[in-house]
């Protein structure tokens, strides 16, 4: 006998359920690895790791053996990738080879059994009626009815007649749509990877940009920071614009551009602002109940869009997603500005915007207000000095100086989370609204359009498995052969269900009994 | 809080139901089955009571909407959902399979993850929600994936029962079974052990500090390396006793009269149940959710990658069940495995591996 051909081979290999085993294996086993290892950490993190489990002595042996096998950041290896790619070959193949078979029994219509086959089905029952053969059959076919079925009707030469039909023939699909909905998923994520970006940007209140930083270059490059500074700073004297930035620096736009992504700098086609950035505790903790910030999309010039935008509340511009994913506080603090409710004791109020060392004056009275000094963090050491307790704004504070021009001043810090410090000597109060400028917003930002592929192949998905699982393919025939002597019909049921029989037993079950009883 | 006397009330039933179960395979009097399922439906009926009134302090506390309430928010309340859950699946196989013998091993799990909030000295506060919790994504995720591994814990003790009743020494698959529980029960030993010593110093319950600088201190941890020593010699020794007695528990099995072929049944169903609401609940929702929050929805961080094993291990194993027709001993094996996985996704991860490295704001 002819040996089977090469592309046989190659063929029946990747349709194989055992590779298909072996890869589930290997994926699964190698994932444990990159869990213990800390993926695309510095030296030192994962250094530390190994000390726990394999010993001082070990470790830096069995870092650069990790290493070298890329379980540093094995999700990107060459060899994990390969090991995806055969996942899903054999996925594809799989599919493809079996589909032609479930094809058939999908489309293939139920036949009539001969007796002896009926018997070898894994439901059956058998019993005698009497009665009018007509009103039997007639109720037979109820009875499917009445269990879903539409049944075909088919007449013997010696007067016997079968009812059979079938139902669900189409869930057989559920496994392929199963299959193919991972395939699908696949696709979704590699044309992310290829035609999108997953950056962040940490923009000031106040600010705006059009460029944002890679996640994918490493950041904490000095040489490529120098590099990046120049390209911030030439994109900024061009005022942003791209073109005139390239013409500047006596490059053309492409490979200004290129540059730009090579250190890690994503332009984006519009500007984002940084209205306006606050956040919210629960109570009078320090535990964060929300953070937002207010952002503008500013769209060759014209604002286009303002929104704020929260944890799971994102900003979507031009395919470009911005998430809240962090804050913290900027180095310099010398910028902010103080809002202030400023209410004189005679009921008058006004709004007050100023900064660190300017005065105003409450109106209707002679008392002049300095403020002298801003801390993001107050708190009170133990001999009432006033220090700075965390590294966020969490309480933030100004301390202002109050003076009517004739005896010695008073100072006070007024807390914006402690409106019971708003108020002053006089009976006037000035109310610490917000310190703007000091804070920065931290944004991820990605643009992926591969993301609905991934969303469709996940309802196919969720889809292919309930009617995988939960939807079967049942067949029913009912046979009715008249029997001369004993005036009456053998009735013969026989069904089969490719997937839990059990359930569908009980109701072929029901419908005999009922058969039986109502034949009587 | 009124609830935690319902809580208090339910653990005990469960505990006291786990000693009447398994005299009740002991003797076999129907009073006593009577009496162990009476003992867990009142365990289930306060613990649902619990659950709602907690439902109902975290909504007054929040002041969010009454869905997004929904007590799943710490591994406390997740752990005492997913007992909800367990327990709920055993009563219906109760009824369904009119057996009750499956509960002399399903209330010892609920006990003991009961016992296990106690002695980890989690929190047991109501917790004001992190913003990234705040989403009904979340929500729905974590629903579903409790009821998912209800389904799987149900599949892993049908498939340990399956195994420690049809396996003899000399078989790798009794080898198996009891060097896995050999194991857990170091562990959990072991576990008792840092819980004493975290009592001892009188510190406050508190997760945090309890993982941070209790767990596996007395014994794999111990600074001391012949303390270090010891524990890893006890554990060799009690995996050793399991082995060398595990004829003891099969004995006890036997005494259920099940069929072998009835627990790789329940197995599977429980599988089957499981895989499509892990799927969709665990995965799809999870993936959603980090979408929505931090605008990635897959980063192979080591909780989702640990989900991936897990859903890997079911594939397999319906896959090897269907395709290569694996059946007996190699398809329990393959389902004790999942469970594993499933309870170092949820646990493991969080216990072990954040002690190895810090992870960024999740
Ligand atoms: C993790 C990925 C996979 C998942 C979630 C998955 C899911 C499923 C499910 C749910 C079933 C139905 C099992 C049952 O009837 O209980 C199935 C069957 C099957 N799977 Fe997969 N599968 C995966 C990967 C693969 C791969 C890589 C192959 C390639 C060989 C494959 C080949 C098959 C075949 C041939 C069947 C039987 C189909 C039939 O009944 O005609 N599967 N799969």
């Amino acid at each position: 006998m002819a040996s089977k051909s090469f592309s046989d081979r190659v063929w029946s290999f990747f349709s194989s359920i055992k590779l298909a085993i072996a890869i589930f294996a290997l994926i699964g086993l190698t994932s444990i690895v990159g869990t213990v290892i800390e993926q695309q950490a510095s030296y030192n993190t994962n250094i530390r790791v190994l000390n726990h489990l394999v010993g001082q002595g070990l470790a830096p042996t069995a870092y650069r053996v990790l290493d070298a096998l890329g379980f540093m950041n094995m999700y990107r290896s060459w060899w994990f990738l390969s090991l995806l790619v055969l996942f899903a070959v054999n996925l594809l193949v799989c599919s493809i080879d079996r589909f032609p078979a479930i094809w058939r029994i999908m489309r293939a219509p139920v036949k009539p059994l001969a007796a002896e086959q009926m018997m070898k089905m894994p439901i059956k029952a058998e019993f005698r009626l009497q009665g009018s053969p007509e009103e039997i059959e007639r109720k037979a076919a109820a009875g499917m009815k009445s269990i879903g079925f539409r049944a075909a009707r088919h007449e013997e030469g010696d007067g016997a007649v079968e009812l059979f039909a079938q139902k669900h023939a189409w869930s057989r699909s559920g496994v392929f749509i199963t299959h193919f909905s991972i395939l699908i998923i696949m696709i979704g994520a590699v044309s992310g990877i290829f035609f999108g970006f997953n950056a962040m940007l940490n923009l000031p209140e106040g600010y705006s940009t059009n460029v944002v930083f890679s996640r994918s270059v490493d950041l904490s490059d000095q040489a490529e920071n120098a590099v990046r500074a120049n390209l911030m700073g030439a994109l900024d004297s061009a005022g942003g614009d791209i073109n005139q930035a390239a013409r500047a620096a006596g490059e053309d736009a492409a490979s200004f551009k290129k540059g730009m992504e090579q250190a890690g700098l994503i332009p984006l086609n519009f500007q984002v602002l940084c209205q306006q950035f606050e956040v919210k505790y629960y109570g009078q903790s320090d535990m964060p109940k929300a953070y937002r910030s207010l952002l503008t999309v500013i769209d060759h010039g014209k604002p286009v869009l303002t929104k704020w935008v929260e944890v799971n509340h994102p900003l979507k511009y031009h395919g470009v997603t911005f998430y809240q994913s962090s804050y913290g506080l900027m180095d310099d603090l010398s910028n902010g500005i103080a809002e202030l409710d400023v209410k004189s004791p005679n009921g008058q109020s006004v709004t007050e915007r100023l900064k660190i060392g300017q005065s105003f004056q409450i109106p209707g009275t002679e008392e002049t207000v300095k403020l002298a000094e801003f801390n993001p963090a107050l708190a009170f050491d133990d001999s009432g000095k006033a220090i700075t307790y965390s590294q966020m704004m969490t309480n933030p504070a100004v301390r202002v100086e109050i003076t009517d021009g004739k005896g010695p001043g008073v100072s006070k810090w007024i807390a914006q989370r402690y409106p019971e410090t708003w108020s002053l000597p006089d009976g006037s109060t000035v109310g610490l609204k917000d310190f703007w400028g000091v804070q920065y917003t931290g944004l991820q930002v990605r643009k992926d359009p591969g993301v609905w592929i991934v969303y469709l192949g996940c309802i196919t998905l969720a889809l292919g498995l309930m009617v995988a699982f939960f939807m079967s393919h049942k067949k029913i025939w009912i046979r009715l052969e008249p029997e001369q002597k004993k005036k009456g019909t053998r009735l013969m049921i026989a069904a089969t269900s490719n997937k839990n029989r059990q359930a569908f037993e009980r109701t072929v079950e029901k419908l005999a009994l009922e058969l039986e009883k109502g034949g009587k | 809080m009124e609830s935690s006397l319902f809580f208090g009330l339910s653990t005990m039933a469960y505990i006291l139901a786990m000693v009447v179960y398994i005299t009740y395979i002991g003797f076999r009097k129907k009073a006593i089955g009577v009496t162990a399922s009476g003992l867990t439906m009142f365990g289930f009926a306060s613990q649902t009571l619990a659950i709602l009134l907690r439902w109902k302090e975290f909504y007054q506390i929040s002041g969010m909407g009454l869905l997004r309430s929904i007590p799943l928010t710490n591994l406390y309340e997740s752990l005492v959902f997913f007992v909800w859950c367990l327990i709920l699946g055993y009563l219906i196989v109760e009824f369904r399979y009119k057996n009750r013998s499956f509960g002399a091993f399903v209330t010892p799990v609920a006990a003991l993850a009961l016992l296990f909030i106690s002695l980890s000295g989690m929190s047991t506060q109501i917790e004001p929600l992190v913003p990234a919790l705040q989403s009904n994504w979340l929500l729905a995720h974590v629903t579903l994936s409790f009821i998912s591994y209800s389904a799987f814990a149900l599949s892993f003790s049908t498939g340990l029962m399956y195994l420690i009743a049809t396996t003899k020494r000399g078989e790798g698959a009794y080898a198996f079974w009891t060097v896995t529980l050999g194991v857990f029960l170091a562990v959990l030993m072991a576990m008792v052990l840092d819980f004493i010593r975290f009592k001892a110093a009188g510190l406050a319950p508190g997760s945090e500090e309890f993982i941070k600088s209790f767990l596996f201190k007395s014994t794999y941890k111990n600074p001391e390396a012949s303390m270090r020593l010891v524990s890893y010699l006890a554990t060799i020794l009690i995996i050793f006793l399991t082995w060398r007695y595990g004829g003891a528990l099969k004995r006890i099995i036997e005494g259920f009269k099940l069929q072998p072929a009835t627990l790789d049944e329940i197995t599977y169903k429980a599988v089957a149940i499981g895989f499509p609401i892990f799927t969709l609940g665990g995965l799809i929702f999870g993936a959603i959710w980090a979408d929505q929050a931090w605008g990635v929805y897959w980063s192979w961080d080591p909780k989702e990658t640990w989900s991936l094993i897990t859903w890997f291990i079911y594939a397999f194993y319906l896959h090897a069940r269907f395709l290569r027709g694996w059946r007996g001993h190699k398809i329990s094996v393959v389902a004790v495995m999942g469970f594993v996985a499933v309870i170092f996704t949820y646990l493991g991860v969080n216990l072990l591996l954040s002690g190895l490295h810090s992870y960024g704001s999740r």
